[in-house]
C-alpha cells in the first residue's frame, strides 16, 4: 500500500504511531494519498479511525513519526496546510444560539471567504427556509448539513471528514457522493470514515485503509 | 472563491460573533457581575459597618472581588467551543491562532470586564472609599482587569478538556494576579493619600503590554494541548 | 545542541543515561549533605547574636535558594520538550515538580520556625517568605495539572506549558511582593542579612548548597526513570527490561 511520494501526493504519513490511555492504536503506519483519491479509513470501533484523522489534521500529536502535507511536515507548514484544509470532525462546530445562515456567514469568514452566497448554499443543503432558525432548534440531519454546508464553497483540497454522513438521508448522502467525485476530479483528495454504505462511489474508486483493533 | 478576509476583519468577525452569543444568553454577562456585587457587599457584615474601617480595607476587598469574579466568568470562556467543536476550526483555520484567541478574550473582557469596571463606584460608596481614590479605583480596573482576562485565559485553556475545572482554576491563575493586585490596590492607597499614582499605573500597563504580547501564545498552545 | 539533545529524547536511550548518572547523583550528595550538615550543626561556631538557633540556615538556605533553582530547572526542560517537541524533557520536568514543591515546603516550614525565636511569632509577612509560599502555590498548580489529565503524554505538555509562564511571572510576583513588603514593613528584620558571613559557617552553608542541589538531582533522577518506565510499559524494551529483572 506504501507507495512512492509523487508531485501530486497531497498527505502522507510517515510511520505513525498512536498511542492511547497506554494502548497502541496504531504503529508505524505510512501511506500516501494522491490528490484525486477518495480515501476510507475503515476498521471496528476503537480502531483510532478518528485519532488517525486528528493527527493528519494536525489536532493530535502522534506518539512518533510524522504527518505531512506535500512532503513537508504539517508542524513547519501550518499555515499553508490550515489554508488548504477542511476538517469537519464529530462535532462540527455549529453554534446552537446562532441561526443556520450566520453559522455559516461566520465558518467561511474565518476561512477567509468575503464572496459568497449564503443562501444559495443552504439551498443547496437542503435548508431553505431554515436560514433564521436557530441552530438549537434544527434537527440532528439539518444540524449536520449546516456544517457541511462549508464544503459547497471552498477551494480546499485536503477534506478530512470524520463520518460525514451521520444523521443524513439517503438523497443527502448521494449529493455528498456526488460532491466528493466532483472535488476529487479537480484534484482535491477526500480522507473520510465512515460505517455507511455508499451507492455512487465504487469500489473501483474508493481507496481503502484499513486499521485493525489491536489488544496490546 | 477568493479569500479576500484580512487578518483584521477575521477578528472583528469572531469578536461579533461572541458578542452576539453572549447577548442571547444573557445569564453570562449578569451572573459575574452579581457576584462580584454580592461578594463585596458580605464585607461590611463580616467585618463591622465602621467607615474608617471600611474605608481602609476597600480597595482590597474591591480588588480581590474582582479577581475572584474575572476568574469565575472565564471558565466559559472557551467551554461551550470547546463542546461543540468550533474550537477544533478556530485551531484549524488558516487565520493566526493568537489573534483570534485575542478576539475571544476581548470580547469576554467586553462582556465581564467593562460592567464590572461600571458597577465598581457604586460599591466604593457602600465601603466608604476615600473621595480622592475613585480615579485610581476606576483606572487601576482599566488597566489590571484585561491582564486579568489574558492571564486567566491561559489557566482556561489549559483545563477546558478537564471535567473538574474551577478549583484547579484558581491553583493556577491566582498566584499570576498577585503582582497586578499588589500595585491596583497601593496605586488606590497612594491616592486616597493624595500621593502621585501613575508609577503604579505604568506598571500596570507595563504588565497589560506585556500580557498582550506573550499571553496569547501561551493560550494557543494550551489550547493545542487541551483538543488534543 | 538540537542534535545531541536528540540523541537522548528515545526514551530507551535517558532511560539508561540517567541510571548511569543516578549514582553519580546520590554518592556525591549524601557526601557534601553530611559534610556540610555535621560541619555546619556541630563544629561551625555559634552566632554572638543569634546563638544557635542560627544553625536552621544550615537547611533553610539551601532549601531556598533550590526551591527556586529547581523551579528554573523544570521549566527549562518545559521549554525545550515544548520548543523540539521532545517528550523525555517534559517527563523529566513533571518528575521535578514534586520535589521542588516540596524543598519549598521545607524552606517555609524552616523559615517559620526560624522566625519564632527572632520575631517571636511563626509567621511574619516577610517578602522572602511570601515569595516562597507563592512558589509553593505555582509549584502546587503544575503538580495537580499533570494530575489532572489522564493521558499521561498530554499532562506532562500542559504542565509544562503551566511551568513556563509561571517562571516568566516569578521575577514579577517576587519583585512585587518584596516592593509591597517594604510599603507595609519598612522595618523587618531580614532573613538572611546580606551581612559578612564567617568563613567557618559560610563553607558548610555552601557545601549543603551543592548537596542539595545534587539530592533534588538524583531524585529527580530516580522519579525520571520511573515515569519513563510507566509511560513505555507497552515498548519491547520495557518488556525486555522486566523481563531481564524477573518481574511478570
Amino acid at each position: 500500500m506504501v507507495e512512492e511520494k509523487t508531485a501530486t501526493t497531497l498527505v502522507s504519513a510517515d510511520n505513525l504511531t498512536c498511542i492511547r490511555e497506554e494502548r497502541i492504536l496504531f504503529d508505524e503506519l505510512s501511506f500516501h494519498i494522491q490528490a484525486g483519491e477518495i480515501v476510507q479509513i475503515e476498521g471496528p470501533n476503537g480502531s483510532g479511525k478518528t485519532s488517525l484523522l486528528r493527527i493528519l489534521a494536525g489536532l493530535s500529536r502522534p506518539y512518533a513519526g510524522e504527518a505531512r502535507y506535500k512532503g513537508e511536515d504539517i508542524n513547519r507548514c501550518r499555515d499553508e496546510y490550515n489554508d488548504d484544509l477542511l476538517y469537519l470532525g464529530h462535532l462540527a462546530g455549529v453554534k446552537s444560539e446562532l441561526t443556520a445562515e450566520e453559522n455559516l456567514n461566520f465558518n467561511l469568514r474565518i476561512s477567509g471567504y468575503d464572496d459568497f452566497d449564503s443562501t444559495a448554499i443552504l439551498n443547496k443543503v437542503n435548508l431553505s427556509g431554515f436560514e433564521e432558525a436557530l441552530a438549537g432548534h434544527l434537527s440532528a440531519g439539518q444540524h449536520r448539513r449546516t456544517a457541511l454546508a462549508r464544503l459547497w464553497h471552498t477551494n480546499c483540497k485536503v477534506w478530512l471528514l470524520d463520518e460525514p454522513f451521520t444523521a443524513i438521508d439517503k438523497k443527502g448522502v448521494e449529493e455528498l457522493e456526488q460532491l466528493f467525485l466532483q472535488h476529487a476530479q479537480n484534484g482535491g483528495c477526500v480522507i473520510m470514515t465512515t460505517h455507511q454504505d455508499m451507492s455512487i462511489i465504487g469500489d473501483d474508486i474508493l481507496r481503502k485503509i484499513r486499521l485493525d483493533y489491536r489488544f496490546i | 472563491m477568493n479569500k479576500g478576509i484580512s487578518f483584521t476583519q477575521a477578528f472583528f468577525t469572531l469578536l461579533k460573533r461572541d458578542l452576539q452569543i453572549a447577548i442571547r444568553h444573557k445569564g453570562d454577562i449578569f451572573n459575574p457581575l452579581l457576584f462580584f456585587i454580592l461578594v463585596v457587599t458580605l464585607f461590611p457584615l463580616g467585618i463591622g459597618p465602621e467607615p474608617q474601617v471600611l474605608s481602609r480595607v476597600a480597595p482590597g476587598i474591591i480588588w480581590v472581588a474582582a479577581l475572584l469574579a474575572s476568574m469565575l466568568s472565564l471558565e466559559r470562556l472557551f467551554k461551550a467551543d470547546f463542546v461543540d467543536g468550533s474550537l477544533e476550526q478556530m485551531l484549524l483555520s488558516p487565520q493566526p491562532l493568537s489573534l483570534m484567541v485575542l478576539a475571544k478574550v476581548l470580547a469576554h473582557w467586553i462582556l465581564t470586564g467593562v460592567p464590572l469596571i461600571l458597577v465598581a463606584p457604586l460599591l466604593a460608596v457602600l465601603l466608604h472609599l476615600d473621595d480622592n481614590s475613585y480615579g485610581a479605583l476606576m483606572a487601576t480596573l482599566a488597566l489590571g482587569t484585561p491582564v486579568l482576562s489574558l492571564l486567566g485565559a491561559i489557566g482556561v485553556a489549559l483545563t477546558v478538556g478537564l471535567r473538574k475545572g474551577g478549583v484547579l482554576l484558581s491553583l493556577l491563575i491566582l498566584p499570576l494576579y498577585i503582582p497586578v493586585l499588589i500595585f491596583a490596590t497601593s496605586a488606590i492607597d497612594a491616592a486616597g493619600l493624595n500621593l502621585p499614582y501613575s508609577g503604579h499605573l505604568a506598571i500596570i500597563g507595563a504588565m497589560l503590554v506585556g500580557s498582550l504580547i506573550l499571553a496569547p501564545f501561551a493560550i494557543g498552545a494550551s489550547l493545542r494541548v487541551s483538543t488534543n | 545542541m538540537w542534535k545531541w539533545l536528540h540523541s537522548y529524547a528515545d526514551p530507551e536511550r535517558a532511560y539508561k543515561l540517567a541510571g548511569t548518572l543516578l549514582p553519580w547523583f546520590s554518592a556525591l550528595a549524601i557526601g557534601f549533605i553530611g559534610v556540610g550538615s555535621i560541619w555546619g550543626l556541630l563544629f561551625a561556631p555559634v552566632d554572638y547574636q543569634q546563638g544557635d538557633s542560627y544553625r536552621i540556615i544550615f537547611i533553610h538556605v539551601p532549601a531556598a535558594s533550590m526551591s527556586m533553582s529547581a523551579y528554573m530547572a523544570m521549566a527549562t526542560s518545559a521549554f525545550i520538550g515544548l520548543v523540539w517537541q521532545i517528550k523525555s524533557a517534559d517527563w523529566a520536568a513533571a518528575a521535578i515538580a514534586p520535589i521542588g514543591a516540596v524543598v519549598t515546603f521545607i524552606a517555609l516550614i524552616t523559615g517559620a520556625t526560624w522566625g519564632k525565636p527572632m520575631w517571636g511569632t511563626w509567621w511574619v509577612w516577610d517578602a522572602r517568605l511570601t515569595s516562597e509560599l507563592v512558589l509553593l502555590f505555582l509549584y502546587l498548580g503544575v503538580i495537580s495539572l499533570y494530575a489532572s489529565f489522564e493521558d499521561k503524554v498530554l499532562a506532562a505538555r500542559a504542565a509544562g506549558i503551566l511551568a513556563i509562564v509561571g517562571v516568566i511571572n516569578i521575577p514579577i510576583i517576587k519583585y512585587s511582593v518584596e516592593w509591597w513588603n517594604s510599603l507595609h514593613q519598612p522595618a523587618t528584620i531580614k532573613i538572611t542579612e546580606k551581612s559578612s558571613m564567617a568563613m567557618e559557617m559560610l563553607m558548610p552553608l555552601l557545601i549543603n548548597i551543592l548537596g542539595f542541589g545534587l539530592m533534588i538531582g538524583a531524585i529527580t533522577l530516580v522519579r525520571f526513570r520511573a515515569e519513563i518506565l510507566a509511560r513505555n510499559g507497552m515498548r519491547p524494551w520495557v518488556r525486555e527490561l522486566a523481563t531481564a529483572e524477573g518481574v511478570k
